[in-house]
């Protein structure tokens, strides 16, 4: 006969409001199996897991029920409780009754207090078969791996290979950086991102902990947290740099011009270049799809100026593999391509330009010396108009988000083109002004005081050519007025999306994303920088738009989680896994296509099922899905199952 | 081909130079358009109400003439009846709550309807069944050297769900334009609305409208207007006397149906285009072109 001690918490009047807890308590003590039963008004406090502890000693119980919240709240808590003072944590079950009867039923008390002593009575007949389980131990191996050079990517690796620990740090480009480095100046403080993000570059390309694998691709992760194995595709760079010495000669002679990406389309690079000129590390790549020698068969300019010969028309794609413990994602962001939007031009009005391209025409680094020349003749555009929530807020065409970033830049790129353009005259069309981080509201104000940005509340509906004019048709609800723009160039805050192959990524390593393929955190609040996948952590945009501070402060906080997690020998593996039972199991391998996390396979000699118990997530889709009933899950087999539902469905 | 036709009341009236001219036109196209008996006003203004069944019976009848002479298509030419037929359409295929309502509603009705007809508007068959290359094909008189601005106005392609085309960037005006080998003139109002049936009461604002939208089109230099929906054409056309006197540089461009357009190219006899019928003569344009012969 089991001893079961049920304790019921009254959670303030959050349960005793709606059941009557002390009625609970007594009537439970006469249920078989149970040797004691109490009431108290908050179990998890200390006096109450205090509590809990005596009678486990002094009844010498072999088993605890707390009826209190949801297991998701407190069932770590009680288990912890039960386990100091010797009895098996997974002896310790919580029956639900807060979010699953006294918060859902408070207009019934009678009603509420019957179904809270079924939830009770069920759990205890689960109890009464649950097995004490022990977790098992896997070994870490304590290296990390970062997806993405952004800022983010960044951070993270400095933080983790700071405090010790090796990092392998993969960018697809041929230079970390990302788009932080292609910012004109950064707002609240207007410094320049290759004052404030070189440093943090170079630091990386010199650490000697960080191994930075540049325009290189995550290519396939199996394993699981703490012992991973990643595959990593280095692209063929067609020049060897362990020879190159990034004197540059080779781009000065290549004949090839081709519209630059790191400059949003406004300037033009060589087949063979650098993403900008302090790039790290400082190697060139050859772009095979432009370069005279690949698509036409001759030229070489470049390996016949190269004096160390490092070119290698020969060279390809190479694979390494790397053990890894833990892993970063940071795979950033990307504009939404301005050529989906029709009513402001389908992107064909070279005039009509995007957040990274005014970024780009207002960086002193950039194509034009931060002087804003406008893509089309090149002259000062005297009258800019800027429209906000481009393709962001606006859930029946585009995308229903809040894209975060685009108020500050707005105000931050108005006031720099004012600032170079001292008598044009800046235009804001705005749906509401979002500028609540620290100094951003002081920011914007000083645009509208000093800078004598013209702010206007309302959309434009078109945006259209006239002549050596752009013309913007907009409403001021304000004053409830069409206004009608002739600009001379106009910049679209259009939304930000997952950076082009973030998907992919994600896809590679099973991890969630939303509708819009951000990355899905395991919990929006309380656990923002990780996965729901053990081993995987967040950092920067990929996970949702957010500014430079605040992808710094999250990159740091997914470090400081690798950190801890490497701050262990041994990881603990929660044991409610899934096990086979290979008498019973046919080998049919129905679990082994269910699994999400590819946990279990076929034996290739006996062909039964057997469950990796590192990988296996606990999540039962193999015992609802095996068909002999081989593969149950511990401590959820399904005789418990049926004990719960019979002691729920009795009279 | 054979399909069933739904003329609307404007097309019989105000608008015989655009029935008579898409008659022909598709006649000669091989197209048969079979005008259904017992048609009905179409309902004209779409009702945006959500709980006034009884403007969708007008539609929803006709849908039910087309269904009782075993047809599944049906075409029309004017922009209103389209839009409002579509939508109806709409409404009952996505809601059969209201579709049950509206055939009790109707109960001596002998057929019950229950979604089965499909509404096209005139220019989506000759883009998708016809082709607009088979077209260029077909023309003998290419009308070169005529620049028109196509006309949308709101109707053909909002709202985007019954739409014909992109409702912000159309171009299916324009590629019939190219298949009929005038040159099409690009201008930012061509989906402007013409202020619709604020010519019954406000007559100023369709003026103020009419003047910009015409105007732009002639600064871009085009020489001529072309549109598929009799109301637009009332207010682009008629109403230019109503510019003139507001406007005194307001010049006047002709307005075409598309399918005058068409039949001229087709080389059909100029009769067929009834052009005595439009408000502002485009003769003299078309014999500057050499499109039609002296007078």
């Amino acid at each position: 006969m089991s001893r079961i001690g049920v304790f019921v918490c009254h959670c303030g009047l959050n349960i005793a409001g709606t059941v009557d807890v002390e009625k609970i308590a007594k009537l439970i003590s006469d249920y078989p199996g149970v040797v004691y039963a109490t009431d108290y008004m908050y179990m998890c406090s200390d006096p109450g897991q205090d509590m809990i502890k005596e009678v486990v000693k002094e009844k010498n119980l072999d088993g605890v029920v707390v009826a209190a919240c949801s297991p998701t709240m407190h069932e770590t808590t009680f288990r912890n409780t039960v386990a100091s003072v010797g009895l098996n944590p997974y002896r310790c079950e919580i029956a639900n009754i807060r979010e699953q009867c006294s918060w859902v039923h408070q207009e019934n008390k009678k009603k509420a207090t019957e179904k809270a002593v079924k939830i009770i009575e069920a759990i205890i007949e689960k109890l009464k078969l649950d097995k004490s389980l022990i977790p098992l131990s896997v070994p870490i191996t304590k290296r990390a791996l970062v997806i993405g050079g952004g800022i983010a990517g960044i951070q993270a690796s400095l933080d983790i290979a700071d405090s010790g620990y090796e990092v392998v740090l993969v960018e697809k480009n041929q230079s970390i950086g990302g788009h932080m480095l292609q910012l004109s100046e950064t707002f609240p403080t207007l410094d320049c991102p290759q004052c404030i993000a070189t440093p943090k570059m170079v630091q990386v390309g010199q650490h000697p902990k960080i191994k930075l694998l540049a325009y290189s691709e995550v290519e396939e992760v199996s394993g699981y947290v703490g012992n991973f194995k990643v595959k990593i595709r280095r692209k063929a760079a067609f020049v060897d740099w362990d020879r190159c010495t990034g004197c540059g000669l080779c781009m000065e002679k290549c004949p090839v011009r081709v519209p630059s990406e790191f400059d949003e389309l406004l300037s033009k690079r060589k087949a063979i270049y650098t993403l900008f000129p302090q790039a790290v590390p400082n190697k060139p790549v050859i772009d095979a799809d432009n370069c005279i020698y690949f698509t036409k068969g001759k030229c070489r300019a470049c390996e016949k100026n190269c004096s160390v010969k490092a070119i290698d028309f020969e060279q390809k794609d190479t694979f390494v593999e790397e053990d890894i413990g833990a892993i970063i994602v940071a795979t950033g962001y990307d504009l939404m391509n301005k050529a989906e939007i029709s009513e402001y031009g389908s992107g064909e009005y070279e005039d009509v330009i995007d957040g990274l391209q005014i970024e780009r025409l207002l960086c002193p680094s950039g194509p034009t010396g931060g002087i804003p020349y406008r893509p089309s003749d090149g002259k000062i555009p005297k009258e800019v108009v800027f429209i906000q929530c481009v393709g962001s807020r606006d859930p029946e065409h585009y995308y229903p988000y809040c894209s975060k970033i685009c108020c500050m830049y707005t105000v931050k790129q108005a006031m720099l083109y004012k600032h170079a353009v001292p008598d044009g005259q800046a235009y804001v069309f705005y749906m509401d002004i979002r500028c609540n981080g620290k100094g951003y509201e002081e920011f914007l104000q000083r645009g509208i005081e000093e800078d004598r940005i013209l702010y206007l509340r309302g959309r434009v509906s078109k945006v259209f050519k006239d002549r050596d004019k752009i013309k913007v048709w907009g409403a001021d609800t304000l004053t409830g007025r069409k206004i009608e723009i002739s600009a001379d160039m106009v910049v679209l805050a259009t939304a930000m999306i997952p950076s082009k192959g973030a998907k992919k990524i994600a896809e590679k390593l099973r991890l969630a994303t939303d509708d819009y393929s951000f990355l899905t955190e395991a919990h929006p609040k309380l656990r923002p920088v990780e996965s729901l996948t053990a081993g995987y952590f967040l950092a920067g945009a990929a996970q949702g738009p957010k500014d430079i501070p605040e992808t710094v402060a999250q990159a740091s906080g997914a470090a400081s989680k690798v950190l801890s997690l490497f701050s262990k020998d041994e990881l603990s593996h929660e044991p409610i896994i899934a096990s086979v039972d290979e008498e019973v199991c046919v080998g049919c391998g129905s679990c082994v296509s269910i699994c999400a996390y590819e946990a279990i396979e076929l034996d290739s000699l006996t062909k039964k099922a057997r469950v990796n118990p590192a990988i296996c997530e606990g999540c039962g889709a193999c015992s609802a899905a095996c068909p002999s009933g081989a593969m149950q899950q511990n401590n959820f087999n399904k005789r418990q199952i049926l004990e719960m539902v019979d002691a729920f469905t009795k009279d | 081909m054979k399909i069933s036709y739904f003329p609307g009341c404007t097309l019989k009236t105000m608008a015989k130079n655009f029935e008579d001219s898409a008659l022909a036109s598709l006649s000669s196209l091989d197209i048969e358009m079979k005008e259904f008996k017992r048609w009905n006003c179409c309902g004209t203004v779409y009702s945006l109400t959500s709980d006034d069944l009884i403007h969708q019976v007008a539609p929803i009848r006709n849908l039910i003439r087309v269904k009782e002479e075993k047809d599944t298509r049906v075409v029309t030419l004017c922009s209103m009846c389209y839009n409002t037929l579509k939508r109806a359409n709409k409404l009952v295929k996505e809601d059969s709550e209201k579709l049950d309502k509206l055939n009790n509603l109707m109960d001596r009705e002998d057929v019950k309807y229950n979604g089965e007809v499909e509404v096209l508007h005139l220019l989506e068959i000759l883009k998708n069944e016809v082709g607009f290359s088979q077209i260029a094909k077909k023309i003998k008189i290419p009308l070169k050297g005529l620049k028109v601005a196509p006309y949308y106005g709101c109707l053909l392609l909002r709202p985007p769900e019954v739409g014909i085309d992109d409702p912000e960037r159309p171009t299916i005006l324009k590629d019939f334009l190219g298949s009929v080998g005038a040159e099409a003139i690009d201008y930012p109002y061509e989906t402007e609305c013409c202020a619709s049936y604020h010519t019954v009461v406000n007559v100023d604002l369709v003026v103020e409208r009419a003047y910009d939208i015409l105007n732009s089109a002639i600064n871009r230099g085009a020489e001529a207007i072309v549109l598929s929906c009799p109301l637009c054409d009332f207010n682009l056309d008629n109403r230019q006397k109503e510019i003139k006197e507001k406007f005194s540089d307001f010049k006047g461009i002709p307005i075409f149906y598309f399918t005058q357009l068409l039949a001229l190219s087709l080389g059909l006899d100029e009769k067929v285009c009834r052009f005595e019928l439009n408000f502002v003569d485009p003769r003299p344009l078309l014999r500057s072109k050499h499109l039609i012969g002296e007078v």
